[in-house]
């Protein structure tokens, strides 16, 4: 078991995201925001313990189901509901939206809509810490369907050739929006591409914050010294539709059945409760994610939309004629 | 630079030996600039047609890299060093490949900084070349900055000489946005005044670099060439053409394309793209919409064939635009 300090980290990154993720889709159902969201509930440790592993310097590249990492990683609520709302408060102006954040501040650097499309980038940014020598790693996440897409097998390759400080966290919820691992993936893990690319490469289950972490923390320590990449598969599961209105009917209900029952959030509370830490405390944490959350959506509520004319700013690095 | 140096500096440079200059110069300049891609370091041959021969000896394989044969990862890698402060050169060998990178392109390298509200920008220059007329067939000789120039937040640009090559590329690797530089193959190896060192060309801004009265010939690349010889040709008959060499497609200088087809009101707009839905559509559309009722005649276009480029020599002829044509066009609108 992670030690104490650790593990309440892990569970305060872990229950702000699970928080979020019925809030938004309350705030959705109810009308109150008209957006595409990919839900991420389940996939909540995944995301926590990586980002507990690394420092807030250390660079982000996620896809469009991202809300987890980017929270994890630190992006301020207030600012990523923002921008989940359109609103110019946000975190890029509301000219990104969910699918596209950016938050250099927290290192967060691309968040993609095309899957895969982020490997590629990923390998950019460990070859500047490279070239710079700064220490820095990089975390791309993905989900199981990338493995299929050429830039992953092209961007694994050149990652392991050049020894780059990027952590590949695949999350492997074993659905590629509605289809089921087996029916699309040749190999029967991800694992083993990353072991036919020649790069270290490990599976764990994802939803055990001690053992993802540690995964974390040994993917992280092997990149800071050099030696390269970490292939992480980070086995969890998506609780909802691929998107919102999706009822993700395509899952069996005993497949489903067994995941809910598996929920890493309540065991990770247990888990809290048996190293003795309170129910007080535990309670104060959720309280806390709550208020913040609860002001994050009003924020986003509130503020205003960017005016029409920024449509011609940020297009190029000066702005465009109207 | 010392007297003596100067004497020995050729007074004509080859088109790829000026693309050569401006990179060692952007390295020497800025240490952020970092090239990569297939076989470009001098181990692997300083490049297929040796662009950047030398420049790994000069500056060393960290910033001078050969890469898998990825074109995705190697664009990939561009993006996101650039991401970090980093002015990344990715060379592209030739521009079919670039098909193989256009979502790290078209999504990425174009899009983050506005998607990111500014947050971030993509300071890359994608180096690539290609040109029809050396029996390389449909994969290997495509013209298609059309393709890139109708992507908001890309610059594309193409030099026609190596002065030119020179002073835009170098801009283009100091410019804070994401530059697609178009070389031509068929003319690498052609000489040319050689640029002074501290040479620069401005991106944005097309040269005229004949003056005329009749009629604009507005082009760039390879079609710049063949428009001076037309215009040279046409001169004899009395007819004066002034050529309009855009240098960069995108944004195209309007000011200066305008300025000469109100001068000599007629224009015809020439590139070896496949004519169809090219360039030309759009800068003649400009005319039209500004100048219309000045005009002696509509906007003439001359691009290559509605084809893949052919191989044999016979049928690649026969679908290249070519000075013939040019000459056509010109004698259709001036009656």
């Amino acid at each position: 078991m992670a030690d104490k300090d650790v593990m309440i980290d892990i569970f305060t990154r872990a229950d702000l995201i699970m928080q979020s993720d019925i809030k938004f889709r309350k705030m959705i159902g109810a009308g109150q925001l008209q957006i595409v969201y990919y839900p991420v509930r389940g996939q909540e440790v995944v995301s926590a313990a990586m980002m507990a592993a690394v420092n807030q310097d250390d660079y982000l590249v996620t896809i469009y189901r991202g809300l987890h990492d980017q929270l994890a990683k630190g992006i301020p609520s207030k600012d990523l509901w923002a921008e989940f709302a359109g609103k110019m408060a946000g975190t890029c102006k509301g000219k990104g939206g969910p699918m596209h954040i950016t938050h250099p501040e927290t290192g967060v650097m691309v968040t993609t809509g095309i899957v895969g499309s982020g490997i590629p980038i990923a390998n950019g940014l460990g070859l500047a810490s490279q070239l710079e020598k700064d220490g820095k790693v990089t975390v791309c996440c993905f989900g199981d369907g990338a493995s299929n897409i050429g830039a992953f097998h092209e961007g694994l390759n050149m990652a392991q050739v050049w020894k780059l400080p990027v952590i590949f966290l695949c999350q492997n919820n074993l659905y590629s929006e509605h289809t089921p691992m087996a029916f699309a993936t040749s190999s029967e893990t991800i694992k083993q591409r990353g072991d036919g690319l020649g790069m270290r490469s490990v599976r764990v289950n994802g939803n055990d914050a001690s053992e993802m972490y540690a995964a974390a923390k040994e993917a992280v320590e092997y990149a800071r010294a050099g030696n390269g990449p970490t292939l992480i598969e980070a086995m969890t599961f998506r609780f909802h539709g691929h998107l919102l209105g999706d009822t993700g009917h395509y899952i069996p209900e005993a497949e489903m059945e067994q995941a809910l029952k598996d929920d890493p959030m309540p065991i990770l509370r247990q888990q809290l409760l048996d190293m003795q830490i309170s129910e007080a405390d535990i309670a104060a944490i959720e309280a806390k994610n709550a208020a913040t959350i609860e002001e994050a959506a009003q924020f986003a509520l509130d503020a205003p939309y960017p005016p029409g004319d920024e449509y011609r700013i940020d297009v190029l690095d000066e702005e465009i004629a109207a | 630079m010392s007297d003596k140096e100067k004497s020995d500096a050729p007074a004509e440079i080859m088109f790829a030996q000026a693309c050569n200059m401006a990179m060692a110069k952007a390295m020497a300049d800025d240490p952020k600039v970092i090239l990569m891609g297939e076989d470009i370091a001098d181990d692997q041959g300083g490049g297929v047609f040796k662009v950047t021969a030398g420049l790994s000896a000069q500056y060393g394989t960290d910033r001078v890299r050969s890469t898998p044969i990825s074109e995705q990862a190697i664009v990939g890698a561009a993006v996101g060093s650039a991401l970090v402060g980093y002015r990344p050169v990715a060379e592209i060998m030739l521009m079919n490949f670039i098909t193989v990178a256009m979502d790290q392109i078209v999504n990425h390298a174009a899009k983050l900084r506005f998607m990111s509200g500014g947050q971030t920008s993509v300071p890359l220059t994608i180096r690539t070349t290609t040109g029809a007329g050396t029996g390389l067939g449909g994969q290997h000789s495509d013209m298609l900055e059309a393709w890139l120039a109708h992507v908001p937040g890309l610059k594309v640009v193409a030099a026609s000489n190596p002065a030119d090559a020179y002073g835009l590329l170098y801009s283009s690797i100091m410019d804070d946005n994401p530059v697609i530089f178009i070389e031509n193959t068929p003319t690498y190896f052609t000489k040319g005044p050689a640029p002074a060192p501290d040479h620069v060309v401005p991106l944005g801004k097309a040269s005229v670099p004949r003056e005329g009265s009749d009629i604009s010939l507005i082009t760039y690349s390879r079609g710049v060439g063949a428009c001076h010889a037309v215009a040279e040709k046409l001169a004899g008959e009395g007819i004066s053409c002034e050529v309009v060499d855009l240098r960069t497609i995108a944004p195209f200088d309007e000011e200066t394309v305008l300025k000469s087809v109100a001068k000599t009101k007629a224009a015809v707009v020439v590139h070896e793209a496949v004519k169809n839905f090219g360039t030309g559509a759009e800068i003649s559309s400009r005319i039209h919409e500004e100048l219309f009722s000045e005009l002696k005649g509509p906007v003439g276009r001359v691009g290559s064939g509605y084809a893949p480029v052919p191989f044999s020599p016979a049928i690649e002829k026969a679908w290249m635009f070519s000075e013939d044509d040019i000459e056509r066009e010109i004698r259709k609108i001036l009656g």
